[in-house]
């Protein structure tokens, strides 16, 4: 797809460049973007609603259960991992706010930092994981707990916590494979004051999976701490 | 194309405040708080997450039609919330079977 050639619109629009023919301007073209990018991030809200309300309900069945977990939840890496995604939803919003001023250079180095960002996350939680591997607290058969009593209910909480925590490392590592996009469009000059629409999605995919993060951490790290 | 470009400082005050308001949900979960604690670090999460969409996904300069959007996907949550809720506070729906070992009659009633 070639981002810098002109394509006249057949509805006779003012804006022509990176306007595809069926919008009549680029705000038009910019606001379905926009409508379309919420609409699947409401699908996606819903999708995660279903895994915060079975944590909810179980949470609210096995309270002592789900609370004797916290011996094994690190909240000061839960906290820095919090930081780190807040500190990365500055930096997209700094890269999207670059991309609107047409300061490429800019662009590029937010992006880069989001990126990084988001590496960081994901080794600390990798090493999050290795820590309940080696304490076998992967539910299944090799799931072992000091407590045999609520050994049953506790795997629940910990089949939550992969569940969740691992579909939003996968949100994660396909934010970051868009954000290597962006930066290599962006390394190409595709993006400025009049065309900043991919940055501005992207953005938001990137901004929501840090909203879940900020439900996660209270609900699976906090709440339970003695 | 007029989309509207918020000022950095704005940027860095909502940064601070979710950088304030994740050091204090930390901080909780080290004090005895009780009940409380779950209200306070739920409510912090919700303004972090209401102030992210709001200024850094710039809900508050989107159109009606995406603020509705955003509205509307609150309003589903909580029904699917409310709704599973009031079914499992209301029914015995932690009943579970005896294992096949122990149990005394085939196809008695429970």
């Amino acid at each position: 797809m070639a981002d810098t050639i002109i394509v006249p619109s057949p509805h006779g629009s003012a804006d022509t460049t990176h306007v595809r023919h069926h919008f009549a301007t680029a705000a038009q073209q910019y606001d379905a973007a926009s409508l379309g990018m919420w609409t699947f991030l409401i699908t996606e809200v819903l999708f995660f609603g279903g895994l915060f309300t079975s944590y909810a309900i179980y949470r609210s069945l096995y309270p002592d259960a789900f609370a004797s977990t916290s011996a094994y939840m690190n909240v000061v890496l839960g906290g820095i991992n919090t930081i780190l995604l807040a500190t990365s939803t500055l930096t997209m919003a700094l890269a999207v706010r670059s991309a609107q001023l047409s300061k490429t250079r800019s662009l590029i180095n937010y992006l880069s930092i989001t990126f990084l960002l988001g590496a960081v996350f994901l080794l600390i939680k990798a090493y999050e994981y290795y820590s309940k591997w080696s304490e076998h607290l992967i539910p299944g058969t090799g799931f072992q707990y000091a407590n045999s009593q609520l050994e049953h209910h506790v795997q629940i909480f910990f089949f939550l916590y992969f569940a969740m925590t691992g579909m939003h490392a996968l949100h994660m590592i396909v934010g970051m494979g868009l954000l290597v996009m962006l930066l290599v469009k962006a390394a190409r000059g595709a993006f400025n004051a009049e065309y900043f629409t991919p940055v501005r999605m992207i953005g938001l995919y990137w901004e929501f999976v840090d909203i879940i993060w900020i439900f996660l951490f209270p609900l699976l790290y906090v709440i339970g701490a003695r | 194309m007029t989309v509207p470009i918020d000022s950095v400082r704005s940027y860095l005050i909502v940064f601070a405040t979710l950088v304030g308001l994740t050091v204090a949900t930390v901080g909780a979960a080290y004090l005895n708080l009780g009940f409380w604690r779950s209200i306070f670090v739920i409510t912090a999460a919700a303004v972090n997450a209401a102030m992210i969409a709001w200024v850094f996904m710039g809900v508050r300069h989107s159109s009606t039609l995406v603020k509705l959007f955003v509205a509307g996907c609150l309003v589903w949550l909580s029904i699917m919330l409310i709704v599973t809720f009031t079914d499992y506070t209301t029914r015995h729906w932690d009943y579970r079977p005896a294992p096949w070992s122990q149990s005394k009659a085939v196809g008695g009633s429970h």
